[in-house]
């Protein structure tokens, strides 16, 4: 038990107190930029970057750590308060949490959010500890193909974000499919559908895109209501804490969470989207209370909190074995290793053991201190929600614009943000799902370039994605989940029969 | 106690400007740096390390960084061109990929309406293949790829960019068609990575940084840089020296908006040359590895001229620019 050892060392590291005082800063930055959409956990480490220069090494590496797992807490905060996802991270998060937080539930959607987080952070950072050296191996081999046969399962099985209606569902996912074209193509070099606007070169930010239909699509929806029928808005119904129920309802899914985000999240190109998504289509499947998703289901929180967490954890694995960043945040940390001479890689845990292993320790200590500032907090923030409700959107609208300019200072950038919004509204209008859209976007894209890639590198040969066998399990898994259902429901109408 | 403080913020700014005329016989600048991309990529870690250089050593009064991300730097300089014409006190970083980045985007602005500064750093481009390929240097490699250029893979950074010419370049000098070449684009050098580490491709290209802890680590086998001589951190010959004509390097630069005096450029200049005397600006090029190639005045401007030429000549034969 050669990591333990070496955990303990790096404990001791992490407790000095100036490195806990990192650590608290870190986290208490983190959870404040995670709040504001738009300053993200990215810009902050790069503003930082200069200051901290002069600083030691394991200090300012930890507080960036803080800062990591303080936005992953701070981003949901707000997902299911205002319903605006600071990240796309969060999103998954902000359907069934702003759902419970209308229903008064707020305060445990919060709560069930800290703890999964902590629960699942922990998990992965343990994970992190024992298996980094073996799971970049499966990592590595991880080519096109697999990534794309792992789309394909994310596609499948997000069809239950559908809602009720399959043709609703399909016609927001292929908005979402066509809106993920936008921009220049990243095996080609050309631009689509941009119409010659350069904005519209680096695709549409998915942030943009999420606080637009969420956010601002439902204070228009709101406001378009008013005079019909005022929505009255309670704050706190029931408990303000978990009861006995929630945390029946709420620890299969953190664990479950744990399962997809870390292993996705250490993937070179994984990310926290699809573990989030593939989390809620799961709970859903698996919920023993399918009548209470779309009216705020606690295990649509639990699983993809869990899940974001855990893939934050995973994200190191590769940026400290390998020293590959595989998102904007884990690039600016590699940037900040790399202004003390540090370049993580396969040398890292050799060279600099103290270091890395008082990194990983602090990650326990920050997880365990968000927990502590987060918990007692939850009843300040649902008071939030007891603001009258044109005060309250009119709050979030000016929040989601600075958000978005904060993010890209660009007119064109408010307009699309406009026009999402015109969108959202006129989607929950018409009652079109809006979780398939942001699932298109974000997945769209991924899947058709590792599917070129894929094509690519074969020489233009389909079968490649048969030949790769993690590739051809996740096909299989794929075609039964989507072949199962059908099955079943045959099965049940045999079954009626023989009744 | 407000009279107090009063007087020390008196004393203090008479202190501050003694120094300022002690140190500098010119008036110290406050600069504005652009960097046309987002937080954390190279030209804004190269804007943020000038703005610590600058001030640290005191050669500049302030430095102020913003950000104008967008379409590979081609929204940052429409907004210096457009929006900052005759400003003396802003700069903006760019770099090699920007030159490709406006062909591609067909951008109504081009660099020869900025008024160039100089160049910084430059880094030279690594081909790579994984540790247990066949190829054991440039000559295997142009041998395979001459054999059939499709049925050699690389991996590297997005289309159009600097590893893409560099790909074509050396298929193009190892005598095989650079428009059938294989290029896999990937978002970033790590995704690329991770493809050569798994044996996906045939060869990798990007950054030597991007690479440096791979080779030393014995997973990548280091096929050559593109510099003209063997450079001091490796142990293989350039490419060039192994008989393939290929010489490319992804520098980094500064320039001004159009439209300022000679003097004012002469300032920007002055201070630039300081700063790359300066030992901050040493250090920090030390520690994030980047090689100083730093050349000011008429000599950048021909550079740029000639880049933009042989660039937009390779991107045409790839197909990627239409002439």
């Amino acid at each position: 038990m050669e990591a333990f050892a070496s955990l303990a060392d790096g404990l001791v590291v992490a407790i000095q107190p100036a490195n806990l005082l990192f650590a608290l800063i870190g986290v208490l930055l983190g959870t404040a930029v995670g709040v504001l959409p738009g300053i993200g956990p990215a810009l902050t480490v790069a503003l930082l970057l200069p200051i901290t220069f002069k600083l030691d090494p394991a200090g300012s590496i930890i507080m960036f750590a803080g800062i990591y797992y303080g936005g992953m807490y701070g981003g949901s905060t707000t997902a299911i308060l205002i319903n605006t996802p600071g990240e796309s991270a969060s999103m998954a998060t902000a359907l069934e949490g702003n759902l419970m937080a209308k229903a008064g539930r707020g305060g445990p959607a919060l709560a069930t959010a800290a703890i999964g987080s902590f629960v699942a952070g922990t998990i992965a950072t343990l994970g992190l500890t024992l298996l980094a050296p073996y799971l970049v191996d499966i990592a590595v081999s991880f080519g096109p193909e697999d990534y794309f046969a792992l789309m394909v399962v994310a596609f499948v099985t997000v069809s239950a974000t559908f809602g009720d209606s399959p043709v609703r569902g399909l016609t927001s996912l292929f908005i979402g499919l066509m809106l993920g074209l936008v921009g220049i193509d990243l095996l080609s070099g050309q631009s689509r559908l941009s119409f010659g606007v350069p904005e519209l070169y680096d695709n549409i930010e998915v942030t943009t895109l999420a606080v637009g239909l969420f956010a601002v699509g439902e204070a228009l929806y709101v406001a378009s209501r008013r005079h019909i029928q005022e929505e009255k808005l309670e704050a706190v119904r029931g408990s303000l804490w978990m009861t006995k129920e929630d945390w029946k309802r709420s620890w299969k899914p953190w664990l479950r969470g744990t399962m997809f985000g870390f292993p996705i999240g250490a993937l070179p190109a994984g990310g926290a989207e699809i573990p989030t998504f593939l989390s809620y289509a799961t709970e859903r499947r698996l919920t023993k209370h399918p009548e209470d998703f779309g009216k705020g289901a606690i295990e649509g929180v639990a699983g993809p909190e869990a899940a974001n967490n855990a893939s934050a954890a995973g994200t190191l694995v590769p940026l400290l074995t390998l020293g590959l960043p595989t998102s904007a945040t884990a690039a600016m940390m590699l940037a900040g290793f790399q202004q003390y001479n540090i370049n993580p890689g396969p040398l890292l845990f050799a060279q600099n053991a103290d270091l890395v292993w008082g990194l990983i320790a602090s990650l326990f200590i920050a997880n365990a201190m968000l927990l502590v500032l987060n918990l007692p907090l939850v009843g300040l923030w649902v008071k939030l929600l007891t603001i009258p409700q044109p005060w309250l959107y009119a709050g979030i609208l000016v929040f989601a614009t600075m958000g978005t300019i904060a993010a890209n200072p660009s007119p064109v950038e408010l307009m699309m943000l406009t026009v999402f919004g015109v969108l959202g509204f006129l989607m929950r209008r018409f009652d079109f799902p809006i979780a398939p859209v942001i699932v298109g976007m974000i997945l769209g894209p991924l899947a058709e370039s590792q599917l070129r890639r894929a094509l690519s590198i074969s020489l233009g040969d389909p079968m490649t994605l048969l030949q790769s066998p993690i590739s051809a399990t996740l096909l299989t898994i794929a075609l039964i989940a989507l072949v199962l259902p059908f099955f079943l429901k045959g099965l049940g109408r045999f079954k009626a029969v023989e009744d | 106690m407000t009279q107090f403080r009063k007087g020390l913020w008196r004393s203090a700014l008479a202190a501050a400007a003694v120094a300022g005329f002690v140190t500098s016989a010119a008036a110290q600048m406050e600069l504005k740096i652009m960097a046309p991309a987002a937080p954390g990529g190279g030209w804004d870690q190269t804007a943020r390390s000038m703005q610590q250089a600058l001030t640290q050593s005191g050669i500049a009064k302030s430095a102020q960084v913003t950000n104008v991300p967008g379409a590979g730097g081609s929204i940052g300089i429409a907004q210096l061109v457009n929006n900052s014409k005759g400003d003396g006190n802003q700069l903006m970083v760019m770099g090699y990929v920007m030159v490709g980045a406006l062909l591609t985007n067909k951008s109504p602005i081009t660099l020869d309406q900025t008024t160039p500064i100089a160049r910084l750093t430059t880094e030279y481009e690594a081909i790579v293949v994984p540790a247990d390929s066949p190829i054991k240097n440039a000559k295997d490699l142009a041998t395979a790829i001459k054999a059939d250029p499709a049925k050699v893979t690389w991996a590297g950074g997005s289309a159009g960019g600097v590893d893409h010419i560099a790909a074509a370049l050396f298929a193009k000098a190892a005598g095989a068609d650079p428009t059938k070449i294989n290029y896999i684009p990937f978002s970033g050098g790590g995704e690329a990575l991770a493809a050569i580490l798994g044996g996906k491709v045939t060869a990798g290209i990007s950054g030597y940084g991007e690479f440096e802890s791979q080779v030393k680590a014995g997973k990548l086998r280091l096929i050559g840089l593109t510099s003209a001589k063997k450079t001091a951190n490796v142990d293989v010959p350039s490419i060039k020296e192994q008989g393939i004509d290929l010489e490319i390097a992804n520098w980094r630069a500064v320039v001004a908006p159009p439209g300022i005096s000679a003097d004012q450029k002469k300032a920007l200049t002055d201070t630039m040359d300081k700063m790359a005397k300066s030992k901050e600006w040493q250090e920090i090029l030390k520690a994030k590895g980047w090689e100083d190639a730093y050349v000011s005045g008429d000599a950048f401007t021909k550079i740029l001229a000639d880049e933009q030429t042989r660039t937009k000549d390779v991107l045409t034969a790839v197909g990627l620019v239409k002439s």
